[in-house]
């Protein structure tokens, strides 16, 4: 009685062993079952490469154009912002800052992560969009550039915690050996550890700026969601993300738009799915 | 000749500057919350029904919705996690399959978390007939978090030491036995420390819930887990961006509320991890 007891749960766990497999084939199927249907009314080309999205007019223009690219511009922002410091503040955790003052300094990232997507939406709301607003004399401060600072913030932790741990698993020798020969700590650590943690810190980098791309609340509440192409980093721009959020509720199940607004939540899973195993490829090699 | 010193000086007051720029704006956001939020919070506005469109009035059932969102997202997570945890410390051999099944891991931890909505609504929602309902975005959180839940307590199980594993079984107790008597007891403080942080996270998750359950302004209880609810971070969202004209005391007395209850969770979480580890009999 009890072997056939055991038997049974340790089935089940094994069952439950498989439910991230189940969950994430689960996902891309739904995805896929609403999504592809829209490709029925419309080309795969002109979906992706279409200029105008005017999901309601009459009849729906589907062209998510203007969207990847508000999406691509936001996040090269982000990027460009949230690497050199994300990494610079992983150096510094990592190699120079003394024990209790490291602990602090985690405890500050690990704060900056907790804090929830919508209340950094909204703080991004009241402080950051009218300093954007009257210091490039805008008539709106709900711009591409308000999203990128936002997003390049919530991107750090993530940076800083993967490349932290990336710097840390370099071998103790190294740095003994670079400083042995008289390099400075700071020499150091820019010809030997860095190089030899690269890997390591680009992962850090994929996943930051996976974290960038699916980046929902915030940036809906401060890029100010116009669907244009964007002309400049200074005027509102639309992300797939926001797409999706601010529309679906308005969106008939089964329509058009609803299957227009999967297909887009196709992409975003498939760029996430990319980023995360990339970046696990570089991470496990690592060891 | 340049001087390696001084390039180290500068290098390093960069580094600096870097910390900087990420924690004073940290210090900025959870200072001005709290400066501008904590006035708002009376008894009244915790208790009482939203009125006039949500210019006035309380937050009460956005509060009790988020609970009710946050522990049923634990409730479905954490006896799937838990057991998926079990098998990957306990039962995984180093194969393509465990290979798979943590890869699986990354990437449900890495889908956004607004595909996470549309994937609760065209599988519950619309798929299971669940409507927008509690039940449908619990089960959305569920699986959002679910990740997170089977890594810590994976952390939490690997971090018995194999010799515990080694009495029990060589005293002729079963496989199950040993996990469910020696193995689990001694990991349960390090499970429940992921599974406070997951409430927080659960807590503060809008993209999820905004197809799934959210309601926009519904001044009442919920009262089975097939009706609508409110939920604070989507009130927040909602008075924020939706509603003109709400008194500044109100968005951020709602702001303050769902930081609080997010970082409350995660500062018992830290004391819970510090604590544990002084327990530690190894």
């Amino acid at each position: 009685m009890r072997k056939f007891k055991e038997f049974i749960i340790e089935k089940l766990i094994l069952l439950c062993g498989l439910a991230s497999i189940f969950f994430v084939a689960l996902i891309f199927l739904f995805l896929l079952k609403e999504g592809l249907a829209v490709f029925k009314t419309v080309g795969l080309f002109s979906f992706l490469g279409g200029k105008s999205w005017y999901p309601i007019s009459e009849p729906p223009h589907l062209g998510i154009l203007p969207l990847i690219l508000g999406s691509l511009w936001v996040t090269l922002g982000a990027a460009i912002i949230s690497v050199p410091i994300g990494v610079a503040c992983a150096v510094y955790i990592a190699e120079i800052s003394p024990g209790k003052i490291k602990e602090v300094l985690k405890a500050g990232i690990e704060l900056l992560a907790a804090i929830p997507s919508v209340v950094l939406g909204f703080i991004g709301m009241v402080t950051l969009v009218p300093l954007v607003k009257s210091i490039f004399h805008l008539p709106t401060g709900l711009t591409a550039l308000s999203g990128s600072i936002m997003l390049a913030f919530m991107a750090m932790p993530t940076i800083v915690s993967i490349a932290e741990d990336a710097l840390y698993s370099v071998p103790k020798i190294y740095k003994e050996g670079a400083l042995a020969l008289g390099a400075t700590h700071w020499q150091t650590i820019w010809r030997v550890i860095l190089p030899a943690a690269s890997k390591g810190i680009l992962a850090a980098v994929m996943l930051g700026i996976g974290r960038v791309i699916g980046e929902t609340m915030a940036v809906m509440m401060i890029t100010g969601n116009a669907a244009v192409i964007p002309q400049s980093i200074l005027v509102p721009v639309r992300t797939l993300t926001a797409t999706i959020a601010a529309e679906m509720g308005e969106a008939v199940v089964g329509g058009e738009h609803y299957f227009a607004l999967f297909a887009i939540g196709i992409i975003l899973f498939v760029i996430s799915f990319i980023i995360n195993v990339t970046a696990d490829l570089f991470l496990h090699k690592r060891q | 000749m340049r001087n390696p010193h001084r390039t180290q000086k500068i290098a390093f007051a960069f580094l600096f500057l870097a910390i900087l720029l990420i924690l004073v704006p940290v210090g900025l956001i959870v200072f001005v919350i709290i400066q501008k939020g904590l006035p708002g919070i009376s008894w009244q506005f915790l208790s009482d029904m939203p009125r006039q469109g949500m210019r006035a009035g309380g937050i009460f059932p956005a509060i009790i919705g988020t609970i009710y969102l946050a522990s049923g997202a634990i409730l479905f997570s954490l006896p799937i996690g838990l057991l998926a945890a079990i098998y990957l410390s306990e039962y995984a051999k180093d194969n393509l399959l465990t290979r798979i099944i943590k890869l699986a891991i990354v990437n449900l931890a890495g889908v956004p978390s607004v595909v996470f909505g549309l994937f609760g609504l065209s599988l519950f929602v619309v798929f299971f007939k669940f409507g927008a309902s509690i039940l449908a975005g619990a089960m959305t959180l569920g699986i959002l978090v679910l990740p997170v839940i089977i890594t810590a307590s994976r952390t939490a199980l690997e971090s018995v030491p194999q010799s515990f594993r080694e009495v029990s079984l060589s005293l002729g107790a079963s496989k199950w036995q040993t996990i469910r008597h020696i193995v689990l007891p001694n990991a349960i403080p390090g499970i429940l420390t992921g599974v406070v942080l997951e409430i927080g996270r659960a807590a503060g998750e809008t993209a999820p819930i905004l197809f799934t359950v959210a309601a926009f302004y519904l001044p009442q209880l919920p009262e089975s887990v097939f009706d609508q609810t409110m939920a604070l971070p989507y009130h927040l969202y909602v008075i924020s961006t939706q509603v003109p004209n709400v008194a500044e005391k109100i968005r951020y007395g709602t702001a303050f509320v769902l930081l609080a209850i997010v970082l409350s969770m995660n500062l018992i979480a830290v004391i819970m991890r510090n604590k544990f580890r002084k327990l530690k009999k190894w």
